[in-house]
């Protein structure tokens, strides 16, 4: 059996019992034969002490709870691989939200920005009695976009929304909006366009680029964000 | 004890849970008016419908001719003739309307070259009444339930439902009558508990796979509505019936769509052989999920599994076209290199049937109404989705059955409920003056308790039990056995201890919250399996082996019939399979072959 002990350093605060968050240290032995991913370990450690707390779910990289910061980079417990871990392997929570306790964050302002661009199909023409039509083409448009889990990590790597979290949408909520520009079925294309045509929501993007890095889907919100800005440039001239 | 206050607010309904049927269900109460109030552990999105792949099914045609009749069919033979004839006619003549409506709420079919909604084959989905496989699942890539979730959660955005996100609903209220009042539940960030005093409760909260050491489930799926509804006098339906699926990846437990058999994919022994054309001659690796996953175990058994253990078979996709695996598979090639560390372009994947979803529940009718024992509808109470039992899945569900049953039957419980709000048929009755005094008191014990169990070792040990005494293939005495280490298990967990005492997001008292429910399954699950003595759809045993007069083992004369578990006194009784459906005529009991 493959066992050893792994080292970390993981952010703690209780506000019913501390003053101030600290960094606990902490080890727990690991079988790689077993553990695999950072969330496998979690649970080792959680059940030495069952008070250290994160959210998870599925544990397999879709349904978006188990986001963190891993050495310094935003990612998801369950996708990340333990070998490739420097030691102390250091768990804070996402950056830029407030946090609740220990790796828990209040991710209310980050859904307010989602549900800011109106993510839904907007469409009032008469319902038809069968599906709308929609060519393989149109449909690969959405392709890098649907996909978003919501996780935040790209927003909550990101500067601008570190800064102004209540004016900026966030390369999330950006994402999100062009899936929805993008799909031949909406049909607010331009009420979209003028609500993002804003110095904060769209143009406080100053594509750093962080979003596309820490993507745990592979997606690029930065193209989106640069298409969008395409459109509005279009539709001007 | 002494005397806590709960705060207590009042809705027109109340829904405990915000995965698709949840989500179904108060898209129809928001959009019409009702004050509804929806409970979810976790942030709607991160509900476990996400995680579903292959495809919702429904006889669109669009690229073959297809029938809600060859779909009722196939329905009613996949659960091996223990189905509700009713709700399967029901549910399958609703399948293109629900689906068309889910595409007009935006979900991102994948297309077909005329710009229809995309169909895929999947296990047991046959035309003309078993004659040849069909394209039913209706697929975006092999992230349906992603799609789909989202898509309904932003259509309830729209709609402008009130969401208590990251609430955990404790217990049910029933007064004396019986009559269902609300829930009690937990804000997981304030350690506060409120009553929500409702007209209707919709119990939506998915299932519980969780019981089972290997499972393809998310944490979260630990059975809380079941738990809730037996602790609450409700008695639970067929519940050793636990779907295994075939393709879980070994020794991680994430799922692999059967939409990768679908698309063209093969199980493989460790000779190399295509071992489904002997299980299955006809559907070979389309059959049903337990038959596939029963001959995947018997391979295995008999030595002709994979890898170093020979515990293993093989799922390949290296015959099909690189680009289809990247454009219809993309999440399952993501998921081997994740947890397999393996590309399916390039190498095999290793699968082993994994537990993945449970046939049985809280016992509704297909209007989305719980009812009692004696078929009549519990006032006030309503479920649909995986923790209900219409019965539309009998003793083993279609894949894709369970997307399509919780649009169906979510949307269907949200109507009736409106009508029976509207029609005065249930109102806001007083509360009982001990309404909260269960929840309370399991509060208290889990902040006072010391010198207890831990909670990490009880479910542990409760998953191991169900994995060793209830898994694929069932025995007998191994099955009397399980029914004992079960209750044992269940004394431990009256005394769990948690160190955590914090109010704030105490995640260890929410875990041994959810043992509670746990226990519960897991205890319907064993007893109702122990005392089925026939082979029937996913539950087989050595004992009820295929003899000519009882094919496959299924023994129609003594065991054709629901099971009923009662946790007052850990007591069974049963009540008849409706074998009549709405309109058509009876699909006759027949021996199920592939």
């Amino acid at each position: 059996m493959a066992t050893s002990t792994m080292q970390f350093k993981i952010y703690r605060y209780d506000p019913d019992k501390d003053n101030a968050p600290y960094m606990q240290d902490a080890s727990v032995e690991v079988d790689f034969s077993l553990d695999r991913k950072l969330l496998d370990v979690l649970t080792r450690l959680k059940a030495k002490d069952d008070s250290l707390s994160y959210r998870r779910s599925c544990r397999e990289g879709i349904c978006g709870s188990d986001a963190m910061n891993i050495n310094g980079k935003n990612g998801l417990a369950c996708l990340t691989e333990i070998k490739d871990l420097k030691q102390p392997v250091v768990l804070r929570p996402l950056p830029g939200l407030p946090v609740i306790r220990d790796l828990i964050v209040d991710m209310t302002q980050f859904f307010k920005q989602y549900h800011s661009i109106k993510p839904y199909l907007i469409n009032e023409g008469p319902r038809p009695e069968r599906e709308r039509l929609q060519s393989p083409e149109e449909r690969e448009e959405l392709n890098g976009l649907y996909e978003c889990i919501l996780c935040a990590c790209c927003s909550t790597s990101c500067p601008s929304f570190w800064w102004n979290p209540d004016k900026f949408v966030g390369p999330a909520g950006l994402l999100n909006a062009y899936r929805f520009i993008a799909d031949t079925r909406d049909q607010a294309t331009n009420e979209r366009l003028d609500d993002l045509e804003d110095p904060y929501r769209l143009f406080r993007c100053h594509t750093i680029m962080n979003c596309v890095d820490v993507c745990p889907k592979g997606l690029n919100p930065t193209r989106a964000i640069g298409k969008i800005k395409e459109m509005m440039v279009r539709r001007a001239i | 004890m002494s005397k806590q206050s709960v705060a207590v607010r009042k809705f027109d309904a109340v829904i405990v849970g915000a995965g698709g049927s949840g989500l179904r269900a108060a898209i129809q109460l928001s959009e019409a008016g009702l004050k509804t109030a929806v409970l979810s552990k976790v942030f709607p999105t991160r509900s476990h419908t996400v995680a579903a792949q292959g495809g919702v099914s429904a006889s669109l045609g669009n690229s073959e001719e297809d029938h809600w009749h060859w779909h009722m069919y196939d329905t009613v033979k996949g659960s091996d003739w223990l189905g509700d004839q009713d709700a399967i006619e029901y549910m399958c003549r609703k399948a293109p309307e629900v689906v068309v409506e889910l595409e007009h709420f935006g979900m991102p079919f994948d297309r077909t070259d005329e710009g229809k909604i995309y169909q895929r084959p999947f296990g047991g989905h046959m035309s003309n009444f078993g004659e040849k496989p069909v394209r039913r699942a209706c697929a975006a890539a092999d992230r349906t339930g992603h799609a789909m979730l989202h898509a309904l959660y932003q259509r309830n955005v729209r709609a402008n439902t009130q969401f208590f996100v990251e609430w955990m609903a404790l217990d049910l209220i029933r007064d004396q009558s019986g009559e269902v009042l609300g829930v009690i539940a937990l804000e997981m960030e304030t350690g506060e508990v409120v009553a929500f005093h409702s007209k209707a409760t919709v119990f939506a909260t998915g299932g519980a796979g969780r019981i089972y050491y290997s499972s393809t489930n998310a944490f979260i799926n630990t059975g809380d509505g079941l738990g809730m509804a037996a602790r609450a006098g409700i008695a639970l339906e067929d519940m050793e019936f636990w779907q295994f699926h075939p393709t879980g990846v070994a020794g991680a437990g994430v799922l692999i769509t059967e939409g990768v058999r679908g698309e063209g994919g093969i199980l493989r022994n460790s000779t190399n052989e295509r071992f489904m054309e002997r299980y299955a001659p006809n559907a070979k690796d389309l059959a049903s999920r337990d038959v596939v996953s029963r001959a995947m175990v018997t391979e295995i058994n008999e030595g002709r599994g994979c890898g170093p253990n020979k515990d293993f078979v093989l799922l390949d996709i290296t015959h099909l076209d690189p680009a289809t695996i990247m454009k219809r598979l993309p999440g399952i090639r993501e998921i081997s290199i994740q947890f397999a560390g393996i590309d399916p372009i390039k190498a095999p994947i290793p699968v082993v049937p994994t537990c993945h979803y449970q046939m049985g529940g809280v016992p509704t009718n297909y209007k989305g109404q719980v009812v009692g024992d004696d078929g009549a509808p519990v006032r006030g109470f309503y479920a649909a989705g995986e923790v209900a039992c219409a019965s539309v899945h009998g003793a083993n569900r279609l894949g894709t059955n369970s997307l399509l049953d919780l649009l169906v039957f979510g949307k269907a419980s949200g109507d009736t409920v409106i009508d029976d709000v509207r029609s005065g048929e249930i109102g806001l009755r007083d509360l009982p003056a001990d309404f909260a005094d269960r929840t309370l008191a399991r509060l208290n014990r889990l902040n006072t308790q010391t010198g207890g169990a831990s909670v990490n070792e009880c479910r542990l040990e409760l998953q191991r039990t169900m994995q060793k005494h209830c898994g694929v293939f069932r025995f007998k005495d191994m099955l009397v056995e399980g029914v004992a280490k079960i209750i044992e298990v269940e004394k431990a967990v009256a005394h769990t201890e948690i160190k955590d005492k914090s109010q704030v997001w105490n995640t260890a008292r929410v875990e041994a919250l959810e043992l509670d429910n746990l226990v519960e399954v897991a205890k319907a699950t064993m007893v109702s399996a122990e005392a089925r003595k026939e082979s029937r759809g996913a539950h087989v045993r050595d004992d009820a082996p295929d003899t000519p007069a009882n094919p496959n083992g299924r023994d129609d004369a003594n065991w054709h019939k629901h099971t009923l578990w009662h946790r007052e006194g850990n007591r069974l009784s049963y009540k008849p399979v409706i074998m009549k459906p709405l309109s058509v005529e009876t699909i006759a009991l027949k021996t199920r072959s592939y």
